[in-house]
């Protein structure tokens, strides 16, 4: 993993919360709540806002992630968190969305070697600017077989 | 949907949601709508030059049907925050139970809130993601 990359963020891009992506998702979590389905005021389920990777892959240098290099065989999502600033983004809402790299770290490993974390921390304001939702994911790169850690 | 103030109190949570077992069709569904492609879920070399037997379920599937679930039980126009951590790593065949408690009834800024703690196990007993959550109580 390149540590040099802490600190680097992202272009700005834009996420568009669909009707149908909101059904979509929804279902793909086995999630039946009418919330998600049914009126006119829709609600995203609390894991929607992963469904930036469709816009963000749209948009050239959108993710910096990928200055990481980090090696996706070896690569693990380690934990996930999404904090609302309001009630979840509703279907309707224009998004804009930008990543950072917040920081690199090493750990040793439970069974020895060294795994590197590194968290992106992505923030999503709607058209007047407020920051309505944060993403932060962690990812570690192992140094060795995944299944024997 | 949503609970009332009054009933809830710390150790309280939905009933367990059993599920399985899982498909490579639920790892499709979920990439498909997520938009995360990484080979690993679907791709068997992939997956087996990655050193796992066969292609992983996507860590924010299991997760994404845990909050979902709490969602369901708590409202989901409520969350406030949704966190989740991978233990390890789920398989197709796989069932998965989900099990959630109350850790914390409080009030902060005015506001009714509380603190949820969650599981899913899987059936060999083993944990493969633990999670935490906090919604709003609204009535």
């Amino acid at each position: 993993m390149d540590r040099s990359a802490e600190g680097r963020a992202g272009t700005p891009f834009t996420l568009d919360v669909e009707r149908g992506k909101v059904r979509e998702f929804a279902r793909a979590v086995r999630a039946e709540h009418p919330a998600y389905a049914e009126g006119e005021e829709l609600v995203t389920p609390p894991t929607f806002l992963t469904t930036m990777f469709h816009c963000e892959s749209e948009v050239p240098g959108a993710n910096p992630w990928s200055l990481l290099n980090v090696d996706q065989k070896r690569g693990l999502h380690a934990e996930q968190e999404y904090v609302f600033h309001g009630p979840p983004p509703r279907v309707g809402v224009r998004l804009t969305c930008q990543s950072r790299i917040e920081r690199v770290y090493e750990k040793a490993g439970r069974r020895g070697g060294t795994l590197t974390f590194a968290v992106l921390v992505t923030e999503f304001r709607d058209s007047s600017g407020k920051l309505v939702a944060e993403a932060r994911m962690t990812g570690v790169e192992t140094a060795e077989n995944p299944e024997q850690r | 949907m949503s609970r009332r103030w009054q009933d809830l109190h710390e150790g309280l949570g939905p009933e367990p949601l059993e599920i399985g077992p899982i498909t490579r069709t639920d790892s499709v569904r979920y990439q498909g709508a997520s938009g995360d492609m990484n080979p690993i879920h679907h791709d068997d070399e992939f997956a087996r030059a990655a050193g796992f037997s066969a292609p992983v379920t996507v860590g924010m599937f299991q997760a994404g049907v845990m909050h979902a679930w709490l969602a369901a039980w708590l409202g989901p126009e409520n969350v406030r925050r949704a966190s989740m951590r991978w233990k390890e790593p789920v398989f197709p065949g796989d069932r998965l139970t989900f099990t959630a408690a109350i850790a914390k009834k409080y009030e902060l800024d005015g506001e009714r809130r509380v603190d949820v703690e969650l599981w899913c196990k899987k059936q060999t007993g083993a944990v493969a993601v633990t999670g935490s959550a906090t919604y709003v109580v609204r009535s």
